[in-house]
């Protein structure tokens, strides 16, 4: 893999990225294959009460120190084009 | 009990000596080095240690001791009632407020039970100013055999993925086991390789962490010399790997002690430095 710059990754960076994935799923008891089903789900529900935008919608688990977080990012559409 | 002896070690639940137990999740990584010299380097310091071997069927750290030849009784010994607490420690050649209870070689984890190393340790912590408990590898009963009786619990990890990974894991069940926070000690940093991209550096995995580092251990030949005569590093006033574990050792027992530089003009010692709010 290469950075922006065309250099050659080193091997230390994909360490801590792989690192990085791994850890948020091992802490989370969250299997890594289990992230697209969530976000269906979510996009089906909150779908029934609001429009959703669901190409952008983004679910990620962040770290702050060893806790983790949930975050969702679900843009919905403008109330025009719903037809009213 | 020794001169030096400090408040901060006989401030726990207690009362008396204080447990301090190495783990890691992942083998080999540096569990049984870092009791022996952190042992070693305590008593150097003129507090009266012992160490005591939790590897039960796989007995190590006599032989990192060079105390092979001297074992009478083990750890499944006193809990069994088969001797005494003071007829199983076996004293150092070297230190002589250094202690060793070794662990059984006949003998598997389940030969002691959480509850018995709690008892055990009790008992010496009216004799002693630490004890230092060596975990086996994994997560199972000899791991929590070990921890059972920690007042403090010591992660030792290497620069690699699957050492940090399993770092993390126990992290998390010293949490749970209400025994945190647990500390760190990255062992085996080779410098050149950090600085040229091909090992995770010390501020990545503390970042991936998120604990308190206490020690950077550079990958240094001389301990493989030393384990070879059975003499701690600690006592070769050389040695990196040596210096690095006497720091851990004054890092336990509370005292401020700047990280040690893996190289003369490596930058990443100072942004750690920042990074933790202290120099160097
Ligand atoms: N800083 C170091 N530099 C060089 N070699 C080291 C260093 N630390 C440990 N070693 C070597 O690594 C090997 C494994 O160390 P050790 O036995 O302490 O690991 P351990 O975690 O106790 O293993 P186990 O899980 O099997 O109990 C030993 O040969 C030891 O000499
Ligand atoms: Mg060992």
């Amino acid at each position: 893999m290469m950075d922006f710059l065309g250099r050659k990754r080193k091997s230390a960076n994909k360490a801590k990225e792989r690192l990085k994935l791994v850890l948020i799923h091992d802490r989370t008891d969250l299997p890594p294959g289990m992230m697209e089903d969530l976000r269906d789900e979510l996009i089906e529900v909150i779908s029934r009460h609001i429009a959703v935008d669901r190409d952008q919608v983004r679910i990620q688990v962040t770290q702050d120190g060893r806790d983790q977080h949930l975050v969702a990012e679900i843009p919905l559409k403008p109330a025009k084009a719903r037809g009213r | 009990m020794s001169a030096r002896r400090t408040s901060s070690n006989s401030s726990n639940p207690a009362g008396g000596g204080k447990v301090i137990t190495i783990t890691s999740g992942k083998g080999g990584v540096g569990k049984t080095t870092a009791t022996a010299n952190i042992g070693a380097a305590l008593a150097a310091e003129g507090y009266k240690v012992c160490c005591i071997d939790g590897d039960i069927g796989l007995r190590n750290l006599d032989v990192v001791m060079g105390l092979e030849n001297r074992i009478v009784y083990d750890l499944v010994d006193v809990i069994e009632g088969r001797c005494k607490l003071r007829q199983a420690m076996i004293r150092d050649k070297r230190l002589p407020e250094l202690y060793l209870i070794p662990a059984a070689q006949t003998r598997d984890k389940s030969a002691i039970s959480p509850s018995d190393m709690v008892r055990l340790c009790d008992e010496l912590r009216a004799e002693v100013d630490y004890i230092i408990v060596d975990s086996p590898a994994g997560i199972e009963r000899g791991f929590r055999n070990a921890i059972a009786p920690a007042d403090e619990v010591v992660i030792i990890t290497n620069p690699e993925v699957s050492a940090v990974r399993d770092a993390d894991r126990i992290i998390g069940l010293v949490e749970a086991e209400q025994k945190g926070p647990a500390k760190l000690v990255l062992n085996r940093l080779n410098a050149s390789m950090v600085k040229r991209g091909d090992m995770l550096a010390p501020e990545d995995v503390l970042e991936l962490l998120a604990i308190q580092l206490i020690g950077l251990v550079p990958e240094d030949e001389n301990v493989i010399v030393s384990s070879n005569s059975g003499s701690p590093i600690v006592l070769d006033e050389k040695s990196r790997a040596g210096q690095a574990f006497r720091n851990v050792a004054k890092r336990l027992t509370g005292q401020e002690v700047p990280f040690i530089s893996m190289d003369a003009d490596d930058g990443f010692l100072s942004r750690l430095g920042k990074m933790m709010g202290r120099g160097g």
